[in-house]
């Protein structure tokens, strides 16, 4: 892959995440030596030591790609998301978080006094007789010490700053990532806005026996056994597969687990959990009002964890109602 | 309050709930202005992604009408709109937002005046539950941008110090 030239300078960064995307690059295995060869890593505070102030250094549009993992919640991700958008040349939302909000967007469904009431005063382990809770400034004999805000709603990395390409997944499979490496070092790009990954859903990539989709139930996963080789939602289990963008090689589905919709939604859809709601209407096998609310309200109980587990943050409706006064935090 | 017009986004399908509304009009049945009627095909077509959006950008509610169940145009599609709002239903009650904002109604193509009750039902219902106003939810804290100046301000002194 080395080509004698300079070499790219590549960046990371991870804003609102767990650390698996990090993790995930390593998935490409030895591939990674040829990384090392094609890219300067300059800035990756998980990977290579680097502080903001080395970021902060470089000119403008320096960084030739940076691979951006993590939703925005506080007021440090934002403020790195946009430094480091106008250091690159190309930003990639790296994994789920980024791209839509995954587990971290699940935030939206609370809000931040919310938040620091469960963290630092209500839960039954805290040891917090003051009641102090985080505060952006404090004052010290040395001086002021600053901590970023937390916000009340959980961004993409979108809604905060343009974004050239999208790498979905929680977290991105190994595949996946070493196209869009490829893609990035030979120029072979997709248009600006792009999702680097496959146009089809999961099921496509499912290799269970499918016949038309009835059901009168849906079970949770620890309710049945399903078998291995009937198609899972017509078993009765949630499988997101069906509205889900493919690319992981229905990992989950191929081990007798639903898929629950990391990939996001497929080319062309916004909304992941409505288009999931589209499909199941012609799953649920029951023409009466009353008998369909039950099947609902009994096998979903919890409709946001279920249809927007990965994509609250980017969905239309984003987060639940806010409390005003929770404002006032 | 009093002079909040509730914005109501209307989806009729194309042979019985936008003929209910033509039929309406023709006969001059009254009805509030209150409704935008999108037409489409058929109240299969009634994705749950065009309620989302539309209370996404600023409808205060949404009116779907279709054929009677069993006399779908297309068979049996607007069962399929009837498990949708089930759906939609749940959703909104998880996201806080009152279910009576968005309805799922039937109006053959001769029930004008039936359409049109239903249109002064929700346009009613909607007046009585206010504004809903949804992207005023995730307007920032205030905070926000002191403490984003802030960080680019201590971030400046750090970098005047020259090692």
């Amino acid at each position: 892959m080395s080509n004698g030239t300079a070499k790219k300078k590549l960046a990371g960064y991870w804003a609102a995440s767990c650390g698996g995307c990090e993790i995930s690059t390593l998935s490409i295995n030895e591939k990674i030596l040829d990384v090392a060869d094609a890219f300067d890593i300059i800035f990756w505070p998980c990977i290579v030591d680097g502080k903001a102030r080395d970021v902060e250094q470089l000119e403008d549009g320096e960084i030739d790609v940076c691979l951006f993992n993590g939703a925005i919640r506080t007021s440090e991700n934002e403020y790195m998301a946009k430094l480091l958008r106008k250091k690159s040349k190309v930003l990639v939302a790296y994994g789920s978080c980024a791209s839509e909000g995954c587990i971290p967007g699940l935030g939206n469904v609370t809000n931040r006094k919310e938040i620091f009431e469960t963290s630092y005063t209500d839960c039954v382990s805290v040891d917090n007789p003051d009641g102090v809770l985080p505060q952006a400034e404090t004052q010290m004999d040395e001086g002021t010490l600053l901590l970023p805000v937390i916000y009340d709603t959980v961004k993409t990395l979108a809604q905060t700053v343009p974004v050239d390409y999208f790498l979905p997944g929680c977290p991105p499979e190994a595949e996946r990532i070493w196209d869009a490496i490829v893609a990035i070092l030979e120029g072979k790009l997709p248009a600006p806005g792009s999702v680097i990954g496959a146009i089809t859903t999961v099921c496509d990539e499912c290799p269970r026996k499918r016949t038309e989709k009835k059901i009168k139930k849906f079970y949770r996963t620890w309710e049945i056994i399903p078998d291995d080789e009937t198609c899972l939602l017509e078993q009765g289990l949630f499988c997101a597969g069906i509205a889900t963008r493919a690319g992981c090689g229905a990992c989950c589905p191929q081990v007798n687990s639903p898929c629950i919709g990391c990939y996001g939604p497929n080319e062309g859809v916004t909304d992941h959990g409505a288009q999931l709601m589209a499909a199941l209407g012609s799953v649920i096998d029951s023409d009466d009002p009353e008998e369909i609310d039950r099947i609902i309200k009994e096998g979903i109980p919890d409709p946001i964890g279920t249809f927007y587990r990965f994509g609250l943050a980017n969905s239309f409706l984003r987060r639940t109602k806010l409390n005003q006064n929770s404002q006032d935090a | 309050m009093s002079d909040f017009e509730p914005k109501i986004v209307g989806f009729c399908c194309n042979w019985c709930s936008y003929r209910a509304a033509d039929l309406a009009g023709s006969a001059r049945i009254k009805y509030p202005p209150n409704v935008r009627i999108i037409r489409t095909m058929c109240s299969g077509r009634f994705d749950p992604m065009f309620v989302f959006k539309a209370l996404s950008l600023g409808a205060d509610g949404v009116l779907m009408a279709g054929c009677h169940p069993g006399e779908c145009h297309y068979v049996d599609q607007n069962y399929k709109a009837m498990r949708r709002y089930g759906m939609i239903k749940q959703m909104l009650r998880a996201m806080g937002i009152e279910e009576e904002r968005v309805r799922l109604v039937w109006a053959s193509a001769a029930e004008g005046h039936i359409l049109a009750e239903y249109i002064n039902e929700i346009t009613e219902t909607v007046r009585k539950l206010g504004p809903l106003n949804w992207s005023q939810n995730w307007v920032e804290n205030e905070d926000r941008l002191a403490s984003l100046e802030a960080i680019a301000h201590e971030h400046k002194e750090a970098l005047e110090i020259k090692l």
